[in-house]
């Protein structure tokens, strides 16, 4: 690609996103109370539990669908050790309930990820499935953990104050931890670990052979995607103020594996991207009396209709448009046809990082 | 072999070319005391109370014939085309709703409230069955020739878009039939109970019926794969489906034939389910689950597989909610996680599976 395209490029991949941050960071300014937590701060958690799929997806191949069950175990665990209603009568501080929530999620993440990580592919998919749906039976049963009908009221660290009458604290603790995640996992891809969970993804028997641990840096790196799932279930836990088995379901798992393809799976800004259309469609058919009821067939159609049209997701087309008009705007004969990501279940290996 | 050991050792470093991984002997001894463990305790629970264990064990046989019929179609499917069908869960629900819509209204909503004391004749009962079994075979076909088709070989993306048809299945048919919790009547035709041999214990019949018709489906399954053309022109697919399109076979046919089998078995299930147990809202996450651990335990796309997942998983099931230690029965879910890590712990591909 020759320098004016690169720049044209860089600038498209750039401009939005600067744009984007900008806009958020005085957004407490722009929009209501009421749009700004129900609509932006829980676009930003669900973006955070989308985020860990989808670097699941992107840097180490593993499509994993248990990433909602995390959350839950590090929302349950949170929820149940900080004083609530319905929960275990433990009253831990806060931040020592929401430190043990990831720990305990973390952890799982470690146990699923040794049981799973020797399975590739559509198999990893399955069984991560199956043991996220094995975890919302296990909370809806035991309600010793999950009361009956959820733990409620949980006591939140008096940074987070109410996530209802006072929504900016709030806003501004899901941002930080975005930015925090985002910019983590692009760290991360340059180290040598982050460069060995994509050898991995790429040619996992190549990697053996050159005296990688192959299953060992597919369970870390399925711990790590837990950690991230387990701010989300943090979050989650802080901005509803409960959880209930309701919280972790398989129209849960759908819904955050919705929003990671809409945002495009091969591409970490999806899971904000994807997050903030979810969010912002929820809360617009709420009003329309047409649907009523029936969301899921909404989201089913969209979920449908962008896996058939565009399998890159927003961020997909986003990728098309700026390849065009680099070209256009640079004259440059057009490339060759990018490969088609998500059918190959890794991505394209030459698609341009915005760097 | 020694020569082999003898030059790795000389490296400094003793590599083992042949035999067990290491670690596997630890994992295979730790697997046999589970086992053993759980044999010792069910086998002292069925000395303590021997009816129990007849009635609780033949609960775990009928669930596990019922799970098989659900999986089979699901394993069907895979075994010949690589899709992994989730919305498997959601057709059987729409047949489960269906056929009870249908009996209703072929009873005047006379017969669907009682289970034991049915008023539905015998083709109130197989009408439905049947309607049933088609209708979501058709959407089954439906479903492959205009969205699968023409994405084969692209595992995830067909996985993402029957997770799609999926959500609108179940969305839809809860919008339409309201997910209410019933079950069907199952025809008057068929006593209630069976006197069991050897004791004077009684059974449901329906139960024992489903699990005939388990083992007919199965032993119909592997007839018509071993033994016709048409099982033939599947098991070569499995292989290579190239060479078999190469060869002149209309591979789509078999594709689309194979598609549709596999959605009735759903139905089928369904139906069975909906008379056996009742139809319920959460179905479709329910059997989308059992037909992944079926098949996770069993190894994907093997009938014989999806028949010992079904058996252990039904039995485990059964047993777990009845014989775990009083206080703790609603802890039985973790006995199935705890199936599945075993199995996967030694054979990540499942127990008839092929590796790769």
């Amino acid at each position: 690609m020759n320098r004016s395209a690169l720049t044209v490029e860089r600038a498209l991949w750039w401009g939005p996103g600067l744009l984007f941050v900008l806009v958020l960071a005085v957004a407490p300014l722009l929009f209501s109370d009421f749009y700004l937590s129900q609509v932006i701060t829980k676009a930003l958690w669900l973006g955070i539990a989308a985020a860990s799929l989808i670097f699941l997806a992107a840097y180490v191949g593993m499509v994993s669908l248990g990433q909602v069950a995390l959350y839950g175990i590090a929302g349950f665990t949170m929820a149940n050790l900080a004083a609530a209603d319905g929960g275990s009568p433990i009253a831990w501080s806060p931040w020592a309930a929401t430190l043990a929530g990831i720990v305990a999620a973390v952890g799982a993440g470690l146990f699923i990820g040794a049981i799973a990580s020797r399975s590739y592919g559509i198999y990893f998919l399955m069984i991560t499935l199956a043991v996220g749906v094995l975890t919302f039976y296990f909370f809806a049963q035991v309600t010793q953990l999950s009361g009956f009908g959820g733990v409620n009221n949980v006591t939140r660290p008096g940074i987070v104050s109410n996530p209802v009458r006072d929504p900016q604290n709030l806003f501004y603790i899901a941002l930080i931890a975005s930015a925090a995640v985002y910019l983590f996992v692009r760290y991360l891809a340059r180290t040598p670990f982050g460069l060995a969970l994509q050898g991995v993804r790429d040619d996992p028997s190549r990697m053996r052979a050159l005296g990688y641990n192959v299953p060992l840096l597919r369970m870390l790196a399925f711990g790590l995607g837990a950690l991230i799932a387990s701010f989300a279930g943090i979050l989650s836990v802080w901005w509803n103020t409960r959880i209930s088995p309701g919280s972790i379901d398989l129209a849960r798992t759908i819904d955050v594996l919705v929003i990671a393809v809409i945002g495009g799976l091969y591409r970490l800004e999806g899971a904000w991207v994807g997050a903030f259309a979810f969010a912002a469609l929820d809360n617009w058919t709420r009003g329309l009396d047409i649907i009523g009821q029936r969301f899921n067939t909404v989201v089913g159609v969209i979920f449908l209709a962008i896996v058939l049209v565009s399998p890159g997701g927003l961020m997909g087309i986003w990728q098309s448009i700026t390849d065009f008009l680099a070209r256009r705007l640079s004259g440059r004969p057009p490339a060759q046809p990018s490969a088609d990501p998500a059918g190959e279940a890794r991505p394209a290996s030459d698609t341009p990082q915005p760097s | 072999m020694s020569g082999q050991t003898a030059t790795a050792a000389g490296l400094g470093r003793r590599v083992r070319l042949t035999g067990l991984p290491p670690g596997t002997l630890a994992l295979r001894v730790a697997v046999t005391l589970v086992i053993a463990f759980v044999a010792v305790w069910v086998a002292y629970k069925a000395y303590g109370d021997p009816r129990t264990f007849v009635i609780v064990g033949l609960n775990g046989l009928t669930l596990a014939g019922l799970y098989f019929v659900v999986a089979s179609g699901f394993t069907l499917i895979f075994g010949l085309m690589r899709v992994v069908n989730m919305a498997h869960g959601s057709l059987y629900m729409l047949a489960g709703f269906f056929a009870l819509e249908l009996q209703t209204t072929l009873t005047g909503g006379e017969a669907t409230s009682a289970f034991g004391s049915s008023e539905a004749g015998l083709g109130d009962w197989l009408i439905p069955l049947v309607v049933a079994c088609l209708a979501v075979g058709v959407i089954g076909l439906v479903m492959q020739q205009l969205f699968l088709r023409w994405n084969q070989g692209q595992e995830l993306r067909q996985a993402l878009i029957t997770i799609a048809i999926g959500i609108i299945i179940a969305d839809q048919t809860l919008a339409h039939f309201g997910g209410i919790a019933e079950s069907l009547a199952p025809p008057d035709a068929f006593p209630d109970s069976v006197d069991l041999p050897f004791s004077n214990l009684t059974y449901p019949f329906f139960r024992i019926f489903v699990l005939l018709v388990a083992i007919a489906v199965g032993l119909s399954l592997w007839a018509m794969i071993q033994r016709t053309r048409f099982g033939m022109i599947v098991r070569a697919g499995v292989d290579d489906r190239q060479m078999v399109s190469a060869l002149g076979i209309n591979i789509q046919l078999v594709f689309a034939s194979a598609f549709f089998l596999g959605a009735v078995l759903a139905g089928l299930g369904g139906v069975l389910g909906g008379t056996m147990i009742s139809v319920d809202k959460a179905n479709d996450t329910q059997y989308l689950l059992i037909s992944l651990i079926v098949v996770i335990i069993g190894g994907m796309g093997s009938l014989a597989g999806a028949a010992i997942g079904a058996l252990a998983l039904g039995l485990v099931d059964s047993f777990g909610d009845v014989y775990l230690p009083a206080g703790y029965t609603n802890y039985s879910i973790l006995l199935i996680f705890g199936l599945l890590v075993l199995v996967l712990a030694i054979r990540p591909q499942g127990l008839l599976g092929r590796p790769g």
